[in-house]
Protein backbone atom coordinates (compact mmCIF):
# COMPACT_ATOMS: atom_id res chain seq x y z
CA UNK A 1 0.00 0.00 0.00
CA UNK A 2 1.47 3.35 -0.93
CA UNK A 3 2.08 6.04 1.63
CA UNK A 4 -0.27 8.56 0.00
CA UNK A 5 -3.28 6.27 0.22
CA UNK A 6 -2.34 5.39 3.75
CA UNK A 7 -2.25 9.01 4.91
CA UNK A 8 -5.50 9.68 3.00
CA UNK A 9 -7.16 6.83 4.87
CA UNK A 10 -5.74 8.09 8.18
CA UNK A 11 -7.41 11.44 7.57
CA UNK A 12 -10.69 9.57 7.20
CA UNK A 13 -10.10 7.80 10.50
CA UNK A 14 -9.06 4.48 9.04
CA UNK A 15 -5.71 3.11 10.09
CA UNK A 16 -4.21 0.63 7.71
CA UNK A 17 -1.17 -1.31 8.78
CA UNK A 18 0.55 -4.59 8.21
CA UNK A 19 0.94 -7.31 10.77
CA UNK A 20 4.69 -6.83 10.63
CA UNK A 21 4.46 -3.13 11.45
CA UNK A 22 2.03 -3.77 14.29
CA UNK A 23 4.18 -6.57 15.70
CA UNK A 24 7.37 -4.55 15.54
CA UNK A 25 5.63 -1.47 16.96
CA UNK A 26 4.52 -3.51 19.94
CA UNK A 27 7.96 -5.00 20.48
CA UNK A 28 9.90 -1.79 20.16
CA UNK A 29 7.56 0.11 22.46
CA UNK A 30 7.86 -2.22 25.41
CA UNK A 31 11.50 -3.15 25.72
CA UNK A 32 12.16 -4.40 29.21
CA UNK A 33 15.78 -3.92 30.23
CA UNK A 34 17.54 -6.11 32.75
CA UNK A 35 18.13 -4.40 36.08
CA UNK A 36 21.81 -4.92 35.94
CA UNK A 37 24.58 -2.44 36.62
CA UNK A 38 28.30 -3.06 36.76
CA UNK A 39 30.06 0.22 37.54
CA UNK A 40 29.94 3.97 36.99
CA UNK A 41 27.75 3.78 33.88
CA UNK A 42 25.02 2.13 35.93
CA UNK A 43 24.53 5.38 37.82
CA UNK A 44 23.92 7.22 34.56
CA UNK A 45 21.59 4.39 33.55
CA UNK A 46 19.61 4.97 36.78
CA UNK A 47 19.65 8.71 36.12
CA UNK A 48 18.15 7.98 32.69
CA UNK A 49 15.18 6.21 34.25
CA UNK A 50 14.55 9.04 36.72
CA UNK A 51 12.16 11.94 36.30
CA UNK A 52 14.44 14.27 34.34
CA UNK A 53 15.34 12.01 31.43
CA UNK A 54 12.34 9.70 31.87
CA UNK A 55 13.06 6.58 29.90
CA UNK A 56 9.40 5.66 30.41
CA UNK A 57 8.60 7.83 27.38
CA UNK A 58 10.17 5.06 25.27
CA UNK A 59 8.35 2.25 27.03
CA UNK A 60 11.50 0.95 28.66
CA UNK A 61 11.14 1.92 32.30
CA UNK A 62 10.25 -1.57 33.52
CA UNK A 63 13.66 -2.72 34.72
CA UNK A 64 13.35 -6.40 35.51
CA UNK A 65 15.54 -7.95 38.19
CA UNK A 66 15.26 -11.38 36.57
CA UNK A 67 16.87 -12.13 33.21
CA UNK A 68 13.95 -14.43 32.38
CA UNK A 69 11.65 -11.44 32.04
CA UNK A 70 14.02 -9.10 30.22
CA UNK A 71 14.47 -8.33 26.52
CA UNK A 72 17.41 -6.01 26.71
CA UNK A 73 20.71 -6.19 28.51
CA UNK A 74 22.50 -2.90 29.08
CA UNK A 75 26.11 -3.78 29.86
CA UNK A 76 26.77 -0.68 31.94
CA UNK A 77 30.31 -0.61 33.20
CA UNK A 78 33.62 -2.39 33.34
CA UNK A 79 33.41 -6.13 32.81
CA UNK A 80 36.19 -7.78 34.77
CA UNK A 81 37.46 -11.27 34.12
CA UNK A 82 35.75 -12.40 37.30
CA UNK A 83 32.42 -10.90 36.27
CA UNK A 84 32.46 -11.86 32.57
CA UNK A 85 31.17 -15.44 33.11
CA UNK A 86 28.26 -14.06 35.14
CA UNK A 87 27.40 -11.56 32.40
CA UNK A 88 27.42 -14.30 29.76
CA UNK A 89 25.35 -16.51 32.03
CA UNK A 90 22.75 -13.77 32.44
CA UNK A 91 22.70 -13.28 28.68
CA UNK A 92 22.13 -16.98 28.13
CA UNK A 93 19.28 -16.95 30.64
CA UNK A 94 17.40 -14.25 28.75
CA UNK A 95 14.76 -15.53 26.34
CA UNK A 96 14.83 -14.68 22.63
CA UNK A 97 14.37 -12.09 21.17
CA UNK A 98 17.11 -10.35 23.10
CA UNK A 99 19.24 -7.30 22.50
CA UNK A 100 22.41 -5.92 24.04
CA UNK A 101 23.50 -2.32 24.46
CA UNK A 102 27.16 -1.92 25.27
CA UNK A 103 27.24 1.22 27.37
CA UNK A 104 30.44 3.15 27.88
CA UNK A 105 34.07 2.79 26.95
CA UNK A 106 34.75 -0.10 29.36
CA UNK A 107 32.03 -2.35 27.99
CA UNK A 108 33.09 -1.57 24.43
CA UNK A 109 36.83 -2.08 24.73
CA UNK A 110 38.01 -1.95 28.33
CA UNK A 111 38.16 1.82 28.23
CA UNK A 112 40.62 3.52 30.55
CA UNK A 113 41.26 0.20 32.28
CA UNK A 114 42.20 -1.61 29.09
CA UNK A 115 45.79 -2.01 30.24
CA UNK A 116 44.63 -3.68 33.46
CA UNK A 117 45.29 -7.37 33.98
CA UNK A 118 41.78 -8.11 35.20
CA UNK A 119 39.64 -6.23 32.70
CA UNK A 120 37.86 -7.78 29.73
CA UNK A 121 38.67 -5.87 26.55
CA UNK A 122 35.10 -5.53 25.38
CA UNK A 123 32.01 -7.62 26.11
CA UNK A 124 31.58 -8.30 22.37
CA UNK A 125 34.26 -10.96 22.65
CA UNK A 126 31.60 -13.14 24.27
CA UNK A 127 28.13 -11.88 23.37
CA UNK A 128 26.81 -10.11 20.25
CA UNK A 129 26.16 -6.41 20.79
CA UNK A 130 23.48 -4.43 18.94
CA UNK A 131 24.27 -0.85 19.89
CA UNK A 132 27.49 0.66 21.21
CA UNK A 133 27.46 4.02 23.00
CA UNK A 134 30.86 5.54 23.69
CA UNK A 135 31.52 7.82 26.63
CA UNK A 136 32.97 7.58 30.09
CA UNK A 137 30.23 7.50 31.23
CA UNK A 138 27.85 8.31 28.34
CA UNK A 139 25.33 11.00 29.12
CA UNK A 140 21.71 9.92 29.68
CA UNK A 141 20.87 11.49 26.32
CA UNK A 142 23.34 9.10 24.72
CA UNK A 143 21.60 6.13 26.32
CA UNK A 144 18.26 7.43 25.04
CA UNK A 145 19.83 7.72 21.60
CA UNK A 146 20.95 4.11 21.87
CA UNK A 147 17.38 3.13 22.75
CA UNK A 148 16.02 4.93 19.72
CA UNK A 149 18.64 3.31 17.53
CA UNK A 150 17.62 -0.09 18.85
CA UNK A 151 13.97 0.74 18.24
CA UNK A 152 14.74 1.56 14.62
CA UNK A 153 16.60 -1.71 14.35
CA UNK A 154 13.62 -3.65 15.71
CA UNK A 155 11.28 -1.73 13.42
CA UNK A 156 13.25 -2.88 10.37
CA UNK A 157 13.09 -6.57 11.22
CA UNK A 158 11.04 -8.80 8.90
CA UNK A 159 8.44 -11.26 10.08
CA UNK A 160 8.86 -13.68 7.18
CA UNK A 161 11.41 -14.50 4.55
CA UNK A 162 14.99 -15.67 4.77
CA UNK A 163 16.16 -12.56 6.63
CA UNK A 164 13.79 -12.96 9.56
CA UNK A 165 15.47 -12.66 12.95
CA UNK A 166 16.70 -15.51 15.07
CA UNK A 167 13.72 -15.79 17.38
CA UNK A 168 11.51 -16.55 14.38
CA UNK A 169 14.03 -18.81 12.69
CA UNK A 170 15.38 -21.52 14.93
CA UNK A 171 17.77 -22.79 12.29
CA UNK A 172 19.56 -19.51 11.89
CA UNK A 173 23.01 -19.67 13.38
CA UNK A 174 24.11 -17.17 15.97
CA UNK A 175 26.55 -14.47 14.92
CA UNK A 176 29.23 -16.46 16.68
CA UNK A 177 29.33 -19.20 19.28
CA UNK A 178 28.19 -17.83 22.62
CA UNK A 179 29.92 -19.67 25.45
CA UNK A 180 28.06 -21.46 28.24
CA UNK A 181 28.61 -21.00 31.96
CA UNK A 182 30.71 -24.02 32.88
CA UNK A 183 31.89 -25.49 36.16
CA UNK A 184 35.07 -23.43 36.35
CA UNK A 185 34.98 -20.98 33.47
CA UNK A 186 33.09 -20.24 30.32
CA UNK A 187 32.93 -23.12 27.82
CA UNK A 188 34.73 -22.44 25.50
CA UNK A 189 36.84 -19.95 27.47
CA UNK A 190 37.81 -17.99 24.37
CA UNK A 191 36.74 -17.76 20.76
CA UNK A 192 39.55 -17.26 18.23
CA UNK A 193 36.95 -16.44 15.54
CA UNK A 194 36.11 -13.24 17.38
CA UNK A 195 39.54 -12.29 18.61
CA UNK A 196 42.94 -13.83 19.04
CA UNK A 197 46.13 -12.29 20.26
CA UNK A 198 47.98 -10.75 17.30
CA UNK A 199 51.29 -12.31 16.37
CA UNK A 200 53.89 -9.64 16.90
CA UNK A 201 57.14 -9.95 15.05
CA UNK A 202 59.47 -8.98 17.84
CA UNK A 203 62.39 -7.95 15.64
CA UNK A 204 60.29 -5.53 13.59
CA UNK A 205 58.39 -4.28 16.65
CA UNK A 206 61.65 -3.49 18.42
CA UNK A 207 62.95 -1.46 15.50
CA UNK A 208 59.86 0.75 15.40
CA UNK A 209 60.09 1.76 19.01
CA UNK A 210 61.54 5.19 19.73
CA UNK A 211 65.05 5.10 21.07
CA UNK A 212 65.98 1.80 19.45
CA UNK A 213 67.16 3.47 16.26
CA UNK B 1 25.80 -37.24 57.48
CA UNK B 2 25.60 -34.64 54.76
CA UNK B 3 27.80 -31.61 54.49
CA UNK B 4 24.81 -29.42 55.14
CA UNK B 5 24.09 -31.00 58.52
CA UNK B 6 27.74 -30.68 59.47
CA UNK B 7 27.55 -26.94 59.02
CA UNK B 8 24.34 -26.90 61.04
CA UNK B 9 26.02 -28.66 63.93
CA UNK B 10 29.07 -26.39 63.72
CA UNK B 11 27.02 -23.26 63.73
CA UNK B 12 24.46 -24.30 66.31
CA UNK B 13 27.28 -25.36 68.59
CA UNK B 14 28.47 -21.79 68.80
CA UNK B 15 25.67 -20.49 70.96
CA UNK B 16 22.85 -20.44 68.44
CA UNK B 17 19.44 -21.70 69.43
CA UNK B 18 19.29 -25.48 69.27
CA UNK B 19 16.91 -26.65 66.58
CA UNK B 20 17.86 -30.25 66.07
CA UNK B 21 16.76 -31.59 62.74
CA UNK B 22 16.57 -28.14 61.26
CA UNK B 23 18.48 -27.55 58.08
CA UNK B 24 20.32 -24.48 56.99
CA UNK B 25 19.84 -22.90 53.61
CA UNK B 26 22.81 -21.43 51.82
CA UNK B 27 22.02 -18.78 49.26
CA UNK B 28 24.21 -16.59 47.15
CA UNK B 29 23.06 -12.98 46.99
CA UNK B 30 24.72 -11.39 44.02
CA UNK B 31 26.76 -10.59 42.04
CA UNK B 32 23.65 -9.82 40.01
CA UNK B 33 21.08 -8.74 42.56
CA UNK B 34 18.92 -5.63 42.28
CA UNK B 35 19.91 -4.36 45.71
CA UNK B 36 23.60 -5.09 46.13
CA UNK B 37 24.69 -1.61 44.98
CA UNK B 38 26.93 -3.03 42.31
CA UNK B 39 28.57 -6.34 41.69
CA UNK B 40 28.98 -7.57 45.23
CA UNK B 41 28.22 -11.09 46.41
CA UNK B 42 27.21 -12.35 49.82
CA UNK B 43 27.10 -16.05 50.56
CA UNK B 44 24.41 -16.11 53.21
CA UNK B 45 23.51 -19.07 55.43
CA UNK B 46 19.95 -18.90 56.66
CA UNK B 47 18.09 -20.64 59.44
CA UNK B 48 14.56 -19.97 58.27
CA UNK B 49 14.50 -16.21 57.88
CA UNK B 50 17.42 -15.57 60.22
CA UNK B 51 20.97 -15.05 59.05
CA UNK B 52 23.47 -17.32 60.83
CA UNK B 53 26.48 -16.73 58.63
CA UNK B 54 27.45 -14.30 55.93
CA UNK B 55 30.51 -14.35 53.75
CA UNK B 56 31.18 -11.36 51.52
CA UNK B 57 32.85 -12.09 48.17
CA UNK B 58 34.76 -9.20 46.64
CA UNK B 59 36.62 -8.61 43.43
CA UNK B 60 33.96 -8.49 40.73
CA UNK B 61 34.94 -4.92 39.93
CA UNK B 62 38.69 -5.12 40.55
CA UNK B 63 39.95 -2.66 37.95
CA UNK B 64 43.66 -2.58 38.85
CA UNK B 65 43.66 1.08 39.90
CA UNK B 66 46.79 0.73 42.00
CA UNK B 67 48.77 -1.16 39.39
CA UNK B 68 47.74 1.10 36.50
CA UNK B 69 48.72 4.16 38.55
CA UNK B 70 52.30 2.91 38.79
CA UNK B 71 52.56 3.23 35.00
CA UNK B 72 50.88 6.63 34.79
CA UNK B 73 52.31 10.08 35.39
CA UNK B 74 51.16 11.91 38.53
CA UNK B 75 48.81 13.98 36.42
CA UNK B 76 47.59 10.91 34.54
CA UNK B 77 46.46 9.30 37.81
CA UNK B 78 43.99 12.10 38.47
CA UNK B 79 41.22 10.90 36.09
CA UNK B 80 41.55 7.39 37.50
CA UNK B 81 40.73 8.67 40.98
CA UNK B 82 37.40 9.93 39.57
CA UNK B 83 36.40 6.37 38.93
CA UNK B 84 37.13 5.01 42.40
CA UNK B 85 34.03 6.24 44.14
CA UNK B 86 32.08 7.31 41.11
CA UNK B 87 29.48 9.22 43.10
CA UNK B 88 32.03 11.61 44.58
CA UNK B 89 34.70 12.18 41.96
CA UNK B 90 35.66 15.61 43.30
CA UNK B 91 36.47 14.47 46.82
CA UNK B 92 38.59 11.66 45.35
CA UNK B 93 40.52 14.26 43.34
CA UNK B 94 40.95 16.27 46.50
CA UNK B 95 42.41 13.44 48.55
CA UNK B 96 44.86 12.55 45.78
CA UNK B 97 45.81 16.20 45.26
CA UNK B 98 46.44 16.53 49.00
CA UNK B 99 48.73 13.50 48.96
CA UNK B 100 50.78 14.84 46.05
CA UNK B 101 50.88 18.31 47.59
CA UNK B 102 52.27 16.99 50.85
CA UNK B 103 54.74 14.85 48.89
CA UNK B 104 56.11 17.85 47.00
CA UNK B 105 55.35 20.60 49.51
CA UNK B 106 53.00 22.62 47.30
CA UNK B 107 50.93 25.50 48.65
CA UNK B 108 47.40 26.03 47.35
CA UNK B 109 46.06 29.55 46.68
CA UNK B 110 43.24 30.87 48.80
CA UNK B 111 40.55 30.93 46.11
CA UNK B 112 41.34 27.36 45.08
CA UNK B 113 40.90 26.22 48.68
CA UNK B 114 37.46 27.81 48.75
CA UNK B 115 36.53 26.27 45.41
CA UNK B 116 37.63 22.90 46.77
CA UNK B 117 35.44 23.28 49.83
CA UNK B 118 32.45 24.39 47.75
CA UNK B 119 32.69 21.56 45.22
CA UNK B 120 33.56 19.04 47.94
CA UNK B 121 30.53 19.90 50.04
CA UNK B 122 28.28 19.90 46.96
CA UNK B 123 29.61 16.39 46.34
CA UNK B 124 28.68 15.42 49.88
CA UNK B 125 25.18 16.77 49.36
CA UNK B 126 24.57 14.77 46.21
CA UNK B 127 26.15 11.62 47.62
CA UNK B 128 24.06 11.67 50.79
CA UNK B 129 20.90 12.59 48.88
CA UNK B 130 21.36 9.64 46.54
CA UNK B 131 22.20 7.36 49.46
CA UNK B 132 18.99 8.06 51.38
CA UNK B 133 17.08 7.67 48.11
CA UNK B 134 18.64 4.28 47.46
CA UNK B 135 18.06 3.22 51.07
CA UNK B 136 14.36 3.96 50.71
CA UNK B 137 14.36 2.04 47.43
CA UNK B 138 15.94 -0.95 49.21
CA UNK B 139 13.25 -0.72 51.87
CA UNK B 140 10.56 -1.10 49.25
CA UNK B 141 9.56 2.54 48.73
CA UNK B 142 9.93 1.90 45.04
CA UNK B 143 10.71 4.89 42.91
CA UNK B 144 9.39 8.03 44.53
CA UNK B 145 12.04 8.89 47.20
CA UNK B 146 14.81 7.98 44.76
CA UNK B 147 13.26 10.24 42.12
CA UNK B 148 13.14 13.10 44.60
CA UNK B 149 16.77 12.48 45.51
CA UNK B 150 17.89 12.33 41.90
CA UNK B 151 15.98 15.52 41.14
CA UNK B 152 18.26 17.28 43.63
CA UNK B 153 21.30 15.40 42.40
CA UNK B 154 20.70 16.56 38.85
CA UNK B 155 20.76 20.19 39.97
CA UNK B 156 24.17 19.69 41.54
CA UNK B 157 25.43 17.72 38.54
CA UNK B 158 24.42 20.66 36.34
CA UNK B 159 26.65 22.86 38.46
CA UNK B 160 29.51 20.40 38.09
CA UNK B 161 29.00 20.29 34.36
CA UNK B 162 29.05 24.06 34.05
CA UNK B 163 32.22 24.19 36.12
CA UNK B 164 34.24 21.18 34.95
CA UNK B 165 32.59 20.02 31.74
CA UNK B 166 31.53 16.62 33.05
CA UNK B 167 28.57 15.42 35.05
CA UNK B 168 30.21 12.59 36.93
CA UNK B 169 33.90 12.30 36.10
CA UNK B 170 34.89 15.86 36.91
CA UNK B 171 38.71 15.55 37.02
CA UNK B 172 38.62 18.98 38.61
CA UNK B 173 41.58 19.33 40.95
CA UNK B 174 45.23 19.67 40.19
CA UNK B 175 48.12 19.62 42.63
CA UNK B 176 48.52 23.26 43.49
CA UNK B 177 44.93 24.30 42.91
CA UNK B 178 41.97 23.66 40.64
CA UNK B 179 41.80 23.20 36.89
CA UNK B 180 39.39 26.00 35.98
CA UNK B 181 37.82 28.96 37.74
CA UNK B 182 34.07 29.25 38.15
CA UNK B 183 32.51 30.82 35.02
CA UNK B 184 30.44 33.99 35.22
CA UNK B 185 27.17 33.45 37.02
CA UNK B 186 28.18 30.05 38.38
CA UNK B 187 28.40 31.22 41.97
CA UNK B 188 24.92 32.78 41.81
CA UNK B 189 23.48 29.58 40.36
CA UNK B 190 25.21 27.53 43.05
CA UNK B 191 23.84 29.89 45.68
CA UNK B 192 20.32 29.26 44.37
CA UNK B 193 20.76 25.50 44.51
CA UNK B 194 22.19 25.64 48.03
CA UNK B 195 19.46 27.98 49.27
CA UNK B 196 16.76 25.70 47.87
CA UNK B 197 18.33 22.52 49.27
CA UNK B 198 16.87 22.75 52.81
CA UNK B 199 13.40 22.68 51.24
CA UNK B 200 14.18 19.25 49.85
CA UNK B 201 15.45 18.14 53.26
CA UNK B 202 12.33 19.46 54.98
CA UNK B 203 10.13 17.66 52.49
CA UNK B 204 12.14 14.47 52.87
CA UNK B 205 12.01 14.63 56.65
CA UNK B 206 8.32 15.40 56.75
CA UNK B 207 7.58 12.35 54.64
CA UNK B 208 10.02 9.86 56.04
CA UNK B 209 11.76 10.62 59.33
CA UNK B 210 8.83 9.75 61.57
CA UNK B 211 7.35 7.29 59.10
CA UNK B 212 6.16 4.27 61.04
CA UNK B 213 7.19 1.69 58.47
CA UNK B 214 10.64 3.21 58.15
CA UNK B 215 11.12 3.18 61.91
CA UNK B 216 9.93 -0.41 62.22
CA UNK B 217 12.29 -1.53 59.48
CA UNK B 218 15.39 0.37 60.59
CA UNK B 219 15.43 0.89 64.36
CA UNK B 220 17.50 -1.68 66.20
CA UNK B 221 18.64 -3.27 62.93
CA UNK B 222 22.32 -3.75 62.11
CA UNK B 223 23.63 -2.34 65.38
CA UNK B 224 27.34 -1.48 65.65
CA UNK B 225 28.53 -0.51 69.12
CA UNK B 226 31.05 2.28 69.68
CA UNK B 227 33.78 -0.22 70.63
CA UNK B 228 33.13 -2.32 67.54
CA UNK B 229 33.25 0.73 65.28
CA UNK B 230 36.58 1.85 66.74
CA UNK B 231 38.11 -1.61 66.58
CA UNK B 232 37.07 -2.11 62.98
CA UNK B 233 38.58 1.23 61.95
CA UNK B 234 35.28 2.73 60.86
CA UNK B 235 35.28 6.30 59.67
CA UNK B 236 32.85 8.81 58.31
CA UNK B 237 29.09 8.60 58.87
CA UNK B 238 29.36 4.92 59.86
CA UNK B 239 31.61 5.73 62.83
CA UNK B 240 29.69 8.83 63.84
CA UNK B 241 26.36 6.98 63.80
CA UNK B 242 27.87 4.66 66.43
CA UNK B 243 28.83 7.65 68.56
CA UNK B 244 32.50 8.01 67.61
CA UNK B 245 33.24 11.72 67.45
CA UNK B 246 35.67 11.58 64.56
CA UNK B 247 35.44 13.92 61.64
CA UNK B 248 38.63 14.68 59.73
CA UNK B 249 37.35 18.13 58.91
CA UNK B 250 37.62 18.83 62.65
CA UNK B 251 40.56 16.52 63.46
CA UNK B 252 42.96 17.35 60.61
CA UNK B 253 41.50 20.73 59.66
CA UNK B 254 42.88 20.15 56.17
CA UNK B 255 42.54 22.99 53.72
CA UNK B 256 40.65 25.83 55.33
CA UNK B 257 38.06 23.90 57.32
CA UNK B 258 38.98 25.58 60.63
CA UNK B 259 37.41 28.78 59.27
CA UNK B 260 33.89 27.39 59.09
CA UNK B 261 31.44 26.94 61.92
CA UNK B 262 29.65 23.62 61.65
CA UNK B 263 28.57 20.84 63.96
CA UNK B 264 29.31 17.13 63.77
CA UNK B 265 26.16 15.10 64.29
CA UNK B 266 26.55 11.89 66.32
CA UNK B 267 24.32 8.86 66.66
CA UNK B 268 23.34 7.05 69.85
CA UNK B 269 22.36 3.57 68.80
CA UNK B 270 24.48 2.78 65.77
CA UNK B 271 21.55 1.18 63.94
CA UNK B 272 20.37 1.72 60.38
CA UNK B 273 18.01 4.50 61.44
CA UNK B 274 20.84 6.45 63.09
CA UNK B 275 23.01 6.06 60.03
CA UNK B 276 20.19 7.32 57.84
CA UNK B 277 19.33 10.26 60.11
CA UNK B 278 22.99 11.18 60.43
CA UNK B 279 23.24 11.66 56.69
CA UNK B 280 20.18 13.91 56.68
CA UNK B 281 21.70 16.01 59.49
CA UNK B 282 25.10 16.11 57.77
CA UNK B 283 23.46 17.50 54.65
CA UNK B 284 22.14 20.40 56.74
CA UNK B 285 25.62 21.08 58.10
CA UNK B 286 27.07 20.93 54.59
CA UNK B 287 24.56 23.55 53.51
CA UNK B 288 25.82 25.77 56.35
CA UNK B 289 29.46 25.30 55.28
CA UNK B 290 28.53 26.07 51.69
CA UNK B 291 26.78 29.31 52.66
CA UNK B 292 29.82 30.48 54.63
CA UNK B 293 32.26 29.50 51.89
CA UNK B 294 30.27 31.25 49.18
CA UNK B 295 30.04 34.38 51.29
CA UNK B 296 33.79 34.53 52.02
CA UNK B 297 35.35 33.37 48.76
CA UNK B 298 38.05 35.84 47.69
CA UNK B 299 39.21 36.72 44.19
CA UNK B 300 42.64 35.63 43.07
CA UNK B 301 44.55 32.92 41.27
CA UNK B 302 43.36 29.31 41.35
CA UNK B 303 46.70 27.63 40.62
CA UNK B 304 50.02 27.79 42.39
CA UNK B 305 52.21 29.43 39.71
CA UNK B 306 55.33 27.54 40.79
CA UNK B 307 53.93 24.04 40.26
CA UNK B 308 54.83 22.26 37.09
CA UNK B 309 51.85 20.01 36.31
CA UNK B 310 53.17 18.29 33.20
CA UNK B 311 56.41 16.42 33.64
CA UNK B 312 55.92 16.65 37.40
CA UNK B 313 58.70 14.84 39.27
CA UNK B 314 58.60 15.05 43.05
CA UNK B 315 61.64 14.22 45.16
CA UNK B 316 61.95 10.67 46.48
CA UNK B 317 59.85 10.16 49.59
CA UNK B 318 56.44 9.12 50.74
CA UNK B 319 53.26 10.91 51.74
CA UNK B 320 49.75 10.18 52.95
CA UNK B 321 46.90 12.53 52.15
CA UNK B 322 43.50 12.00 53.69
CA UNK B 323 40.21 13.83 53.68
CA UNK B 324 36.73 13.35 55.06
CA UNK B 325 35.06 12.00 51.94
CA UNK B 326 31.28 11.57 52.05
CA UNK B 327 31.79 7.88 52.84
CA UNK B 328 34.56 8.24 55.41
CA UNK B 329 38.30 8.66 55.56
CA UNK B 330 39.64 8.48 52.03
CA UNK B 331 43.41 8.32 51.94
CA UNK B 332 46.06 8.07 49.27
CA UNK B 333 49.48 6.77 50.20
CA UNK B 334 52.12 7.62 47.63
CA UNK B 335 55.72 6.50 47.43
CA UNK B 336 57.94 8.41 45.06
CA UNK B 337 61.32 7.30 43.78
CA UNK B 338 61.96 10.60 42.06
CA UNK B 339 60.61 9.51 38.70
CA UNK B 340 57.60 10.83 36.82
CA UNK B 341 55.19 8.19 38.07
CA UNK B 342 54.36 6.96 41.58
CA UNK B 343 56.40 3.99 42.77
CA UNK B 344 53.47 2.88 44.90
CA UNK B 345 49.94 4.20 44.81
CA UNK B 346 47.80 2.89 47.60
CA UNK B 347 44.18 3.81 48.24
CA UNK B 348 42.60 3.60 51.67
CA UNK B 349 38.98 3.18 50.66
CA UNK B 350 36.38 4.05 53.31
CA UNK B 351 33.73 1.78 51.78
CA UNK B 352 35.81 -1.38 52.09
CA UNK B 353 36.78 -0.76 55.70
CA UNK B 354 33.25 0.20 56.68
CA UNK B 355 32.14 -3.08 55.16
CA UNK B 356 34.33 -5.28 57.37
CA UNK B 357 31.68 -5.66 60.07
CA UNK B 358 28.95 -6.65 57.62
CA UNK B 359 28.68 -10.17 59.04
CA UNK B 360 28.45 -8.94 62.64
CA UNK B 361 25.75 -6.47 61.63
CA UNK B 362 23.71 -9.07 59.77
CA UNK B 363 23.85 -12.12 62.06
CA UNK B 364 20.53 -12.68 63.78
CA UNK B 365 18.68 -10.35 61.42
CA UNK B 366 16.11 -11.32 58.83
CA UNK B 367 17.24 -11.89 55.28
CA UNK B 368 15.33 -8.82 54.12
CA UNK B 369 17.35 -6.70 56.55
CA UNK B 370 20.65 -7.60 54.87
CA UNK B 371 19.63 -5.39 51.99
CA UNK B 372 19.03 -2.29 54.10
CA UNK B 373 22.09 -2.91 56.29
CA UNK B 374 24.24 -3.07 53.17
CA UNK B 375 22.46 0.01 51.85
CA UNK B 376 23.14 1.95 55.04
CA UNK B 377 26.89 1.21 54.88
CA UNK B 378 26.99 3.24 51.65
CA UNK B 379 29.40 1.23 49.56
CA UNK B 380 30.54 1.89 46.05
CA UNK B 381 32.12 -1.13 44.45
CA UNK B 382 34.55 0.88 42.37
CA UNK B 383 36.20 1.83 45.62
CA UNK B 384 35.77 -1.47 47.48
CA UNK B 385 37.41 -3.60 44.79
CA UNK B 386 39.52 -0.86 43.19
Amino acid sequence: MDEQLKSELRRQGVVATSLQELYNWGRKSSLWPLNFGLACCAIEMIATTMARYDLARFGAEVFRPSPRQADLMIVAGTVTKKMAPQVVRLYNQMPEPKYVISMGACAISGGPFKQGYNVLKGIDRYIPVDVYIPGCPPRPEALIDAFMMLQRKIDAQELTGPNRPRHLNAEMASEFVIPEFGAHDLEPPSNPEVWSAPLVNIEIAGKNEPGNG
Amino acid sequence: MSVLTDTTADLLGSGAEDRSGGQLLEISMGPQHPSTHGVFRMDVTLDGEKVVKLKPVFGYLHRNHEKIAEKESYLGCMPYTDRLDYFCSITNNWAYALAVESLAGIKVPERAEYLRVITGELTRLQNHASLVGFLMQDMGASGTPLMYAFREREKILDLFEALTGARMMCNYMRFGGCRVDAPAGWMQQAQKVVDAFPRFLDEFERMLVSNEILMARTQGVGVVTTAQAVNAGFSGPMARASGVNYDLRKVDKYGIYERFAFRVPLGDHGDVYDRYMLRVLEMRESVEILKQAMRDIPAGPIMDPGTKIRGFRPKAGEAYGRIEAPKGELGFYLVSDGSGNPYRFRVRPPSLINLTLLEDMCIGQNVADIVIILGSVDIVLGEVDR
